[in-house]
């Protein structure tokens, strides 16, 4: 600090904890509520304080089922997203770091045109091309299937992009001993390149997490059945038309479930997910 | 471009770049490509055969009519109010959710950068909500200002403000714009943060050894000096509201005041705003959830069923 100040510095503290208190003021109503039984909840308004029965609503949600019409337990819900989550991050990761090691580490014919084709397909968000790629997902059959759910959101320009830049700033000697040593490509990719990575692909990891965790309108479409809806798609599906009949206290006991997994991953992996962040988008 | 040292396996190179390209040719590339095609093409209600729509320029190029029937989709899309609508809405409502965001973040990076005590718990408390999906922020959201059971409804309501979201259209918005800026501003903060952490701390210095107060330093010193990472943030932000905002609006107000089921004289009105008001471009298809639990629609192939624009005539 440059000069000592202390009202400023007061000042700031105020609005940062205000800040924070605004920020975090939803997600405390959420968990409040999911510890109230449904009488309290229909009496208005709803109180500030946690109730006693935060056991008995996780329990229902997680084993019972959370929608009433045909009970699917949550952690099944859970599960999906899971899988969904981690394939796409796993996926866009694997397929995004061998494609830059062709790019960067190969010459040959139409390098550049599939370079650029990747790069294309940043212009191309799911919104506006979505009713065509339902259509090849309906006419391949992955309908409602995990791999209906993930493999059209695999395909990454970003993290494609992310390692063609690490990757050039990897000093060429590397390459140069490794051929000396009589290395291949793909041992120098497994023994040198991987490694070297590791940064970056852990930051992409949270990134892609989060993104695939958080997905919304793809699931929408794709999955029909509710043994195949994501956490996400879940907590819409439960809140009913009717007002009245809404289960708001196991709405969103599910809401802090669903919010849970990616949360943690941001708290826990902080540090990654701001490096992540702020490299992906340069 | 590329490196010095490189490989020269001749079939390797193309089998790594197989599944990327190939995902990126199915999914990205074709579905872009019929989009296009399809948008010149009229069929029948049943989707049984398509006919190309440009072929009068191949015999007559200068006719209007045979221009005016080519891009007849497009011009009845453009002279539908309600489209134009959808267009004003959307941009009313990405500017908000840009300038509210960015401005707030601004605010909690200037404060955050100024503390030393305490600086890494404001930081952790502030990140989260960027992993909060927008969807489950729309419900969040239409908990908190539910007339009925909300609470900020109820505290809304004792001040003397009406609140209900679901039947007044201004309303709506405005929480749509607030819970859309909720979920971003983590991300903004981030950015914000790490641009005022790598302004050069000696000009701030200099400056305050000129006699330039704080207001002053963040003026002329570090606002300036924030405007790169300010615009890129503007246009981040603006593609989020643009496009991934769907989850937000889906959840809290299905594109505007949802009307259905309570009372029947509102129902003319119903059945014009929910379609019109919030209808942004990834709606302008339709809403995908109504295609499907319709029976007729089912019927028929989505991607035709939910093109009613682009059909029929």
């Amino acid at each position: 600090m440059i000069e000592n100040r202390p009202w400023l510095t007061f000042f700031a503290h105020v609005v940062l904890i205000l800040g924070v208190v605004v920020i975090a003021f939803p997600v405390w109503m959420t968990f409040v509520a999911s510890t109230h039984d449904a009488d309290t909840m229909l009496r208005s308004p709803v109180p500030l304080l946690p109730g006693g029965q935060i056991i008995d609503n996780y329990r229902v949600v997680l084993t019972e089922g959370f929608a009433q019409a045909s009970r699917t337990p949550l952690w099944k819900v859970l599960f999906n997203s899971l899988v969904m989550a981690l394939a796409i991050a796993i996926g866009k990761i694997a397929i995004s770091i061998i494609a830059s090691f062709a790019i960067v580490y190969f010459r040959f014919p139409l390098r550049n045109f599939f370079f650029w084709m990747i790069f294309v397909t940043l212009m191309l968000p799911v919104e506006v091309r979505i009713i065509p790629t339902f259509k090849v997902v309906s006419d391949l059959g992955m309908i409602d299937t995990y791999v209906g759910l993930t493999l059209p959101l695999i395909a990454s320009a970003t993290a494609t992009f992310l390692f063609r830049q690490f990757f050039l700033t990897v000093p060429d000697e590397l390459a140069e001993a490794a051929r000396i040593d009589g290395a291949g490509p793909l041992r120098f990719f497994w023994d040198v390149l991987l490694p070297l990575s590791k940064t970056s692909i852990a930051a992409l990891f949270v990134i892609q997490f989060i993104y695939g965790w958080n997905q919304y309108l793809w699931p929408l479409l794709i999955t029909t059945q509710e043994s195949m809806y994501t956490a996400v798609i879940g907590i819409k599906r439960m809140i009913t038309s009717g007002d009245a009949l809404t289960e708001w206290h196991l709405v969103m006991a599910t809401a802090m479930l669903a919010m849970l997994p990616p949360v943690a991953v941001v708290i826990l992996m902080q540090r990654w997910f701001v490096r992540g962040l702020v490299e992906t988008e340069k | 471009m590329q490196k010095r040292v490189t490989f020269d396996t001749k079939l390797l190179p193309y089998l790594l770049l197989a599944p990327q390209v190939f995902i990126t040719i199915a999914f990205f590339i074709w579905p872009a490509v019929e989009v296009v095609r399809q948008s010149f093409l009229l069929e029948d209600a049943f989707g049984g055969n398509s006919q190309f729509l440009c072929t009068g320029l191949l015999t007559d190029p200068l006719g209007g009519e045979a221009w005016q029937r080519c891009f007849r989709h497009f011009d009845r899309l453009l002279s539908d109010p309600g489209y134009w609508h959808s267009i004003n809405v959307t941009v009313f409502f990405s500017l908000m959710v840009a300038l509210i965001g960015l401005a707030l973040a601004l605010l909690l990076a200037v404060m955050a950068d100024r503390t030393l005590r305490g600086a890494t718990a404001y930081k952790t408390f502030l990140v989260w909500p960027y992993a909060v999906a927008p969807a489950v922020a729309g419900v969040l959201f239409g908990f908190l200002f539910n007339p009925r059971v909300g609470v900020l409804a109820y505290w809304l309501d004792r001040i003397g403000v009406d609140w209900n979201h679901q039947l007044d259209g201004n309303q709506a918005m405005w929480l749509v714009i607030f819970a859309a800026c909720w979920n971003q501003i983590s991300y903004n903060f981030i950015f914000f943060l790490a641009g005022l952490q790598s302004i050069p701390k000696s000009l701030i210095e200099a400056a305050a050894i000129d006699g330039a107060g704080p207001g002053r330093r963040f003026w002329t010193i570090m606002f300036p000096l924030l405007s790169p990472t300010g615009f890129f943030l503007l246009v981040v932000n603006i593609i989020y509201a643009f496009f991934g905002t769907f989850g937000v609006i889906d959840a809290l107000t299905q594109g505007g005041p949802g009307l259905r089921n309570q009372h029947p004289g509102l129902q003319g009105l119903q059945r014009r705003l929910p379609r019109q008001r919030f209808r942004r471009f990834g709606g302008a298809v339709g809403h995908p959830d109504d295609h499907r639990h319709d029976p007729y629609r089912r019927a028929v192939p989505l991607h035709r069923a939910a093109c009613p624009l682009l059909r029929r005539r």
